[in-house]
């Protein structure tokens, strides 16, 4: 049997609205993986050390703060620093189109704004999430 | 508990309902509100068969308010259209207010950044990419002076929306205003202050729970003898509703969180009767119609049982609720965002009939970036559309009396007691908080929400139904990293030109009180006239009071 996907729900900013962060670790949880939440105001450092601490498969960014220019490629240069390259980054949140676009460019590998149905970003995680049995 | 019996009733069942049901089924068995309250197919005059006209209804003006504060309703006085805005620089923020108050708006609101809201300097390393992005970035009283340059603070109300850092930027608020000549004892305005829900819902707390009550019941005090007609608290129910609170949940806690205050005012040897009559609160005005107006009610008439019951204050302003509203933001939608016009005319309906004294209407963008003037502009001609339109403002409490919002207030009223007990079980509200016990229940309502849309048991439109398969590009504001850069350069200059040891001293100062029992609020106004910057005022007393973490749960 594959290995469960694993990831790590992650709050970076200085905002403290959880409620879409928690909302899509529960739904995930409840879709068979194991969900990891890291609480609020992580820095890069924080996320990528959890990722690597957890074994994620999967980073999961939920930034409502504007703050993604700085953040996401911050997240991505660490992965790579650690050999993490292929670990499934996607962000949750209020992205301005040009910025997505961007952000799809440096190596994020979604980007789901408001209103996303949840079966879409299960579906996406299951779909291109790196699997236990590559892993092993 | 609804009362449906009774002979007309049974008559209407059987000889109306029963052929018609046969007919045409309802869509939906029970109905409900999007705060899955199951409502009936009818209200009559036996639904509120337990409800007193004298004790529970009254007329307007009169005790338990269940009609509204004001004898006359909107007749005197409409609300105040008061819109939240700021960010980037405070000369840009500046420059909107100023629009702002020529397109009519009659009062301002100050939308602060998160590095300012979490008391963070612009460079900090938390602070990165964060500057000006979510408001107005303001790092020391340079800043102040010049989001109100040419705005005369004698004239105007400012409300703040301002938490942990309330006390830092409430004493620079005022340094400004000395300035300007204005006459403390005059002017009035609204900080929020309200830091129990902040570690309920939003989250933008820095130090625990306790010294938090402190600084608030430090402002009460303060201003009772120097700031009379300031507002010092706005307790807000808007953000634990943001965060997936059901009506009677905000309403609940909101008000539970108002008591906690008061009971904290009380301890800090405050009289009820010079501090209540200050505290306003802030509501959401989500979507569903009478079950938002009937919460408004309700909170009128729970806030004076309880300031006249179990406090005994004896000045009817005591009793008194005073509320802001603001359309849900959690309600606008980032598909077909002309449709969030719609919702938010509706929702802001809504509050008036609810009696809202004051109110913000939500931009169509804002589920997108934050508005343009263009956006911001359509936000405030629709309440005035409301006012001087509609003529729903000509009559006072316009639906009191009818069978359903009266007995969907009771019902409300109802649960927010029951919450009431089970609180004040735990020991308080802060005790509730530490326990996580709110955050628990609202997290809980979020995610039930949340699986009624995936299922469709709640239809958004644009969203889960009816939805457009291309969306045309939709123009918004763009805030760039240049306001980091700026206040940072701003920054390094005000601490090459300023007297840095007047701000030590006054620093210094500042942790005394606050090691003691002296109050904050002289020592952090010598802070703000010495240009001392928010974080360095908050970073003084995180060396004091620490800082706080909550436990991360799903």
């Amino acid at each position: 049997m594959a290995k469960k996907i694993r990831v790590v729900i992650a709050k970076p900013g200085l905002d403290g609205h959880d409620r879409g962060a928690k909302v899509i670790a529960r739904a995930l949880r409840d879709a068979g993986m194991e969900v990891i939440y890291t609480g609020l105001r992580q820095t890069p450092e924080q996320i990528v050390s959890a990722a690597l601490q957890e074994d994620a498969d999967v980073i999961g960014l939920s930034i409502l703060s504007g703050a993604h220019n700085h953040i996401c490629p911050e997240v991505l240069r660490l992965l790579k620093e650690q050999g993490l390259d292929d670990v499934l980054v996607v962000v949750g949140g209020i992205i301005p189109d040009v910025d997505a676009r961007k952000l799809k460019d440096m190596g994020i590998a979604a980007v789901f704004l408001p209103g996303t149905p949840m079966p879409d970003i299960v579906g996406f995680i299951d779909a291109h999430a790196r699997t236990g049995i590559e892993q092993a | 508990m609804k009362i449906t019996s009774g002979p007309g009733r049974e008559r209407w069942e059987r000889g109306t309902l029963e052929p018609a049901l046969k007919k045409s089924p309802e869509r939906s068995t029970p109905f409900t509100t999007i705060s899955g309250r199951p409502i009936d197919r009818l209200y009559t005059r036996d639904d509120i068969r337990d409800l007193d006209d004298e004790r529970d209804i009254q007329v307007p003006g009169v005790f338990p308010y269940t009609r509204g504060i004001h004898g006359t309703g909107y007749g005197g006085k409409l609300w105040t259209m008061r819109q939240f805005a700021g960010f980037g620089t405070p000369e840009e923020t500046n420059e909107r207010y100023k629009a702002l108050l020529r397109a009519g708006g009659t009062g301002l609101s100050v939308a602060f950044d998160l590095p300012t809201l979490m008391g963070r300097d612009p460079d900090h390393e938390l602070s990165r990419g964060e500057v000006g992005k979510c408001g107005v970035s303001i790092v020391s009283l340079a800043d102040m002076e010049t989001l109100f340059d040419g705005i005369s603070l004698a004239d105007v109300t400012t409300s703040m929306t301002i938490n942990s850092p309330a006390a830092m930027i409430f004493a620079m608020y005022l340094a400004v205003a000395e300035r300007q000549g204005a006459d403390w004892t005059r002017i009035s305005g609204t900080i929020q202050n309200d830091i129990l829900k902040e570690f309920i819902a939003q989250k933008e707390y820095i130090y625990p729970p306790r010294p938090s009550m402190r600084l608030v019941t430090d402002v009460f005090a303060f201003c009772s003898a120097a700031v009379p007609r300031w507002n010092t608290i706005s307790v807000s129910g808007y953000h634990i509703r943001e965060a997936g609170a059901t009506a009677a949940q905000e309403l609940a806690f909101t008000l539970r969180d108002g008591i906690e205050y008061v009971r904290y005012g009380v301890d800090a040897g405050l009289d009820v009767d010079a501090f209540v009559p200050r505290m306003s609160f802030f509501f959401n005005a989500h979507s569903d119609f009478f079950e938002e107006l009937a919460k408004y009610r309700a909170a009128r008439r729970i806030w004076s049982t309880v300031m006249r019951g179990r406090y005994g204050a004896k000045s009817e302003r005591a009793w008194k609720l005073r509320f802001h509203a603001q359309t849900a933001g959690v309600s606008l939608t980032a598909q077909q965002p002309q449709n969030n016009v719609v919702r938010t005319a509706l929702q802001a309906l809504s509050a008036v009939l609810g009696g809202a004294n004051s109110l913000h209407t939500n931009s169509l963008d804002e589920a997108l970036a934050l508005p343009t003037e263009a956006a911001a502009t359509l936000a405030l001609r629709t309440q005035q559309i409301i006012a001087h339109e509609s003529g729903v403002a000509n009559v006072v409490d316009p639906l009191g009396g009818s069978y359903f919002v009266e007995a969907l207030t009771r019902d409300l009223e109802r649960d927010a007691w029951h919450y009431f007990e089970r609180i004040d079980a735990m020991g308080g509200m802060v005790e509730a908080i530490e326990r996580g016990y709110p955050q628990r229940e609202v997290a809980e309502s979020a995610y039930r929400f949340q699986q009624a849309v995936e299922s469709k048991d709640r239809i958004i439109v644009g969203v889960n139904e009816f939805v457009s398969p291309e969306q045309e590009p939709f123009p918004t504001l763009y805030i760039d990293e240049q306001t980091g850069v700026r206040q940072i350069a701003k920054l390094e200059t005000l601490r090459r030109t300023r007297d840095n040891d007047r701000v030590a001293r006054a620093l210094d100062a500042l942790r005394d009180a606050a090691s003691g029992t002296a109050n904050t609020m002289p020592r952090l106004l010598e802070c703000a006239r010495a240009y001392a910057t928010v974080g360095e005022m908050c970073d003084a007393l995180r060396g004091v009071w620490g800082e706080y973490e909550e436990e991360a749960l799903i």
